[in-house]
């Protein structure tokens, strides 16, 4: 099965975020995988090594982070990456979708992977809109796709624990959100040798513009601890007022 | 194109959803502003028999239809384009859902009409805005919308279902919901599997979140519930990383929970999250990161590191 698997880098979600203007301080963020299209390449990866073929890893960008992914798919078992264009940094989902369609659109590919969603993704879900832009079937918050035959049988997650089982014909584009297994780990050992192995190649290419269709006019923190009144002091004054607290609520 | 307003009635397991109610009030708020009517399309099987329950809309256009399934992501996503194009309506509302999410890229780029995802408000008075939220709620942003129509995909919560739920009986309209050449085979729905515990039915919870940072700290809080006598729960990076059962999540694509106290530990509190637990009688959040949206919902919070309130709070229980 020749399989292409779409990656993004997004603010880490354990950061605190600032903000300048209508976007994110994006000085000192640190940026990391999607962790939806993580589970999406462990998906990809798993139905490769059931039913052979290819693998094919592909981001925009070429900042240090979307080449360390990049360079760890290689490492997990990718057979191929390209980094997309150049200063791909900040574009709407639809800019991304473009470009991706555009890399994917001659590749013969019989599927393509990508995290059901990213954070920052106001204008639609790139995976999504892949789809749409290359005219191909999909289906979104995919649990598990197994090869059956010459198809896919794929779970798909409704909400609170419904699922629902779907006989699918390749080609299909996939929004996995979660994997079978757990992503794999990697050693660092072993993404250096993908850094020297040749395998990730650098695609330049006209960068889309965004279509600014849709434009941000102002970005702010939420206002949070409105209802919650903040407990003051150190880990021992924090945990005799939640015993005072769950007192109170009758549970101890 | 007209001014009306479209919501996409999404239905599973013979229920139209929470959210399709809250669709209808957002519509009904901004019909108020365009002057339009709010039309809901039902589609698949058992439509007919749900139309009835829309009464929040004007019209409902019900394609009944046994051979997509429960939900066909390729042939839903063709019928409601279908009727986009027919109707053109200046609005169009879908859930921020499994199901939504399929049907509103799809709609928009064969429509050729701008797409707003993860949004928690509309307006319509002076031109089209919304409120939307990124970054798993951490940041709010006002967005502008070129030109005068738009796809909206909405979060939960953004409206009251039971101002949707209001409302007479609209007319019913059927529509042709007849597809083919489909890649896509509907084959089952599956029931949720069930664990060794019901969270549902728990008085006190103590969830994890992506804080825990590591399979390994899963037993420290597992500590903590035991001496508190309450059950552990996790939001969904716990769940996906395999570290606890997914019996065990909290959230949107997990159960929703309505404990006496819920004690969030390391939990930033995405708005997937905040859906499942945000009735709980009382909520504690913990965590590091004093912009966490949970503490938005929470009762109580403390700002500060979950391994080291962790250990004070299990010797307080146990002593």
């Amino acid at each position: 099965m020749n399989i292409a698997v779409l990656l993004r880098a997004v603010p880490d979600p354990v950061e605190e975020l600032e903000i300048d203007g209508e976007d994110l301080d994006r000085d000192f963020l640190g940026f990391v995988l999607n962790e939806f299209d993580d589970h999406a390449l462990e998906e990809g990866l798993l139905i490769k090594e059931e039913v052979g073929g290819s693998l094919t890893a592909y981001a925009l960008g070429t900042a240090d982070e979307v080449e360390q992914m990049l360079h760890t798919a290689i490492a997990k078992g990718a057979d191929s990456a390209q980094m997309l264009g150049e200063d791909l940094d900040v574009i709407d989902a639809h800019g991304q979708a473009t470009a991706f369609a555009d890399a994917l659109r001659d590749g013969g590919y019989d599927l393509i992977l990508s995290g059901v969603q990213a954070s920052d993704e106001l204008d639609g879900q790139v995976a999504m809109l892949v789809a749409a832009e290359l005219g191909m079937p999909h289906m979104s918050v995919v649990i598990s796709a197994t090869p059956d035959g010459g198809d896919l049988k794929v779970t798909k997650e409704f909400w609170a624990g419904i699922t629902a089982d779907y006989r699918v014909s390749l080609p299909v584009v996939l929004g996995v959100q979660t994997a079978r297994e757990a992503p794999r780990y990697v050693a660092v050992a072993r993404i250096r040798q993908a850094q020297e192995s040749g395998a990730l190649e650098s695609v330049d290419f006209d960068d889309p513009d965004p279509t600014d269709r849709v434009r941000i006019t102002g970005m702010r923190l939420p206002e949070v601890g409105d209802g919650a009144e903040m407990i003051d002091g150190d880990e021992e004054a924090a945990a005799d007022k939640v015993v005072e607290i769950l007192a109170a609520a009758g549970v101890r | 194109m007209t001014q009306d307003i479209l919501v996409y009635a999404e239905h599973l397991n013979g229920e139209v959803t929470e959210a399709s109610f809250e669709l209808l009030a957002m519509a009904r708020k901004l019909a108020g502003a365009t002057g339009g009517s709010v039309d809901a399309a039902i589609v698949g099987p058992g439509a007919s028999g749900l139309a009835g329950s829309l009464g929040g809309a004007d019209r409902i256009l019900v394609g009944d239809s046994d051979s997509l399934g429960d939900f066909n992501p390729q042939g839903h996503a063709a019928i409601f384009t279908t009727l986009v194009q027919a109707r053109e309506p200046a609005i169009v509302l879908l859930p921020y859902t499994s199901v939504g999410m399929d049907v509103a890229s799809i709609v928009a780029t064969a429509t050729d009409l701008p797409l707003v995802s993860y949004c928690l408000d509309l307006d319509a008075s002076g031109g089209l805005t919304a409120t939307c939220q990124l970054y798993g709620g951490k940041v709010e942003v006002d967005v502008e919308i070129d030109g005068d129509r738009a796809i909206f995909a909405m979060l939960s919560g953004s409206a009251s279902a039971d101002d949707g739920r209001a409302g007479g009986a609209g007319a019913i309209e059927s529509i042709d919901a007849a597809v083919s050449d489909l890649s896509i085979e509907f084959v089952a729905l599956n029931e949720p599997e069930s664990g060794d515990v019901d969270i549902t039915a728990e008085e006190v919870l103590v969830a994890v979140g992506r804080g825990i940072e590591s399979e390994d700290n899963i037993e420290e809080a597992q500590e903590l519930a035991d001496a508190l006598g309450a059950s552990l729960a996790a939001s969904r990076p716990i769940i996906d990383q395999g570290w606890l059962p997914k019996s065990r999540q909290v959230g949107k694509s997990g159960l929703s929970v309505k404990p006496k106290v819920y004690l969030a530990l390391g939990i930033s509190g995405a708005p997937e999250h905040l859906e499942g637990m945000r009735d709980a009688s009382t909520i504690i959040a913990i965590n590091s990161d004093p912009q966490a949206p949970i503490f938005g919902v929470a009762h109580y919070g403390w700002v500060g590191d979950i391994f080291d309130f962790m250990p004070e709070l299990t010797d307080r229980l146990e002593g």
